[in-house]
């Protein structure tokens, strides 16, 4: 992911301003390959190294859950410039200040953990 | 051409995406899921929130291969970055650059806009808030919608799953807006 430079901020912001096939592309095959994946998985009835057959679990349906968060995700991702896994590999890079931003994402998820119940999903 | 060259050119996304559907096959073949989000619910776990909170109350340990992923994760992004880099600079779109300027901000070649993420700018009130509130708003958000770039966009698309694409559709709304409408107010 840092070979291909979409850990980079200044490229999320091209995505979001439609300036460059480069990140569609890379999600785009990466989705593409992965229906191809799972579509012969299933197929063949592949199974995982421990011999059992490879569960896939349907997301979960909610009415707002999916839109809200998603919003809410799409604006921080915007801002850092980077989702999950990046981060991580950024403080690899030798961004450390990441690391704040990886901090505050678990601070995210622990209020989120606290306030489910109170929350539309 | 030797490999190390070779693999220390920059990436087309033709090699990227398959190289992503590639880690999402071993991770299905070794029977986990791919999605990098729930790595954030398991520290709050290991941390001990689940004497506290419902969502964090499972048994950490057997999820521990997601902490062992984060950690690959930047062990590679430091081989990457170290010993596998081509010293060019990124080639960012000359609209994009332009686009930046508008706002202030100068594209200097790096990965990311360094005059906003160092520890200095945490000093600024705007600094500290885009670092923190944006990295606040990816943990809370990926946990909401269930899943992030990985697990939705990628796993759940790969999958057809309706959820996922209700929420990639939602990572763009929010980034549009924010790209759009923040950007000018803050920058």
């Amino acid at each position: 992911m840092t070979k291909s430079e979409i850990i980079s901020w200044f490229r999320i912001q091209e995505m979001f301003r439609f300036h460059s096939f480069h990140m569609f592309g890379v999600i785009g095959s990466a989705v593409f390959l992965g229906m191809i994946q799972i579509f012969l998985i299933k197929k063949i009835n592949f199974k995982n190294s421990k011999g059992k057959p490879i569960e896939f679990k349907d997301k979960k349906t909610g009415k707002y859950n999916n839109l809200f968060g998603g919003i809410i995700f799409g604006l921080g991702w915007a801002l850092t410039g980077a989702c999950p896994g990046p981060m991580y590999i950024l403080i690899g890079n030798g961004y450390f200040v990441y690391g704040l931003v990886i901090l505050s994402a678990i601070m995210g998820a622990f209020t989120y953990g606290a306030i489910k119940e109170k929350l539309p999903h | 051409m030797n490999i190390i060259e070779f693999i220390s050119k920059p990436w087309p996304w033709y090699i990227a995406g398959p190289m992503i559907s590639l880690v999402m096959f071993f991770l299905l073949w070794s029977g986990k899921s791919f999605g990098v989000s729930s790595s954030l619910r398991n520290v709050c776990s290991m941390a001990g929130a689940g004497k506290y909170y419902k969502y964090f109350d499972f048994n950490w340990k057997k999820e521990i291969w997601n902490i062992v992923f984060i950690v690959g994760a930047v062990i590679g992004g430091y081989i990457a970055s170290n010993f596998l880099q081509n010293f060019n600079s990124l080639e960012l779109s000359n609209k994009t650059v332009n686009d930046l300027l508008e706002l202030g901000l100068e594209f200097n070649g790096e990965v990311v806009p360094s005059e906003i993420f160092n520890f200095n700018s945490l000093r600024t009130l705007k600094g500290f808030l885009i670092i923190t509130l944006g990295g606040f708003f990816v943990g809370f958000g990926a946990r909401w919608a269930g899943g992030c770039t990985s697990g939705h966009a990628i796993s759940g698309l790969s999958n057809f799953q309706i959820p996922s694409l209700i929420s990639v559709i939602g990572f763009f709304i929010g980034g549009l807006i924010m790209t759009y409408l923040i950007f000018p107010l803050i920058f």
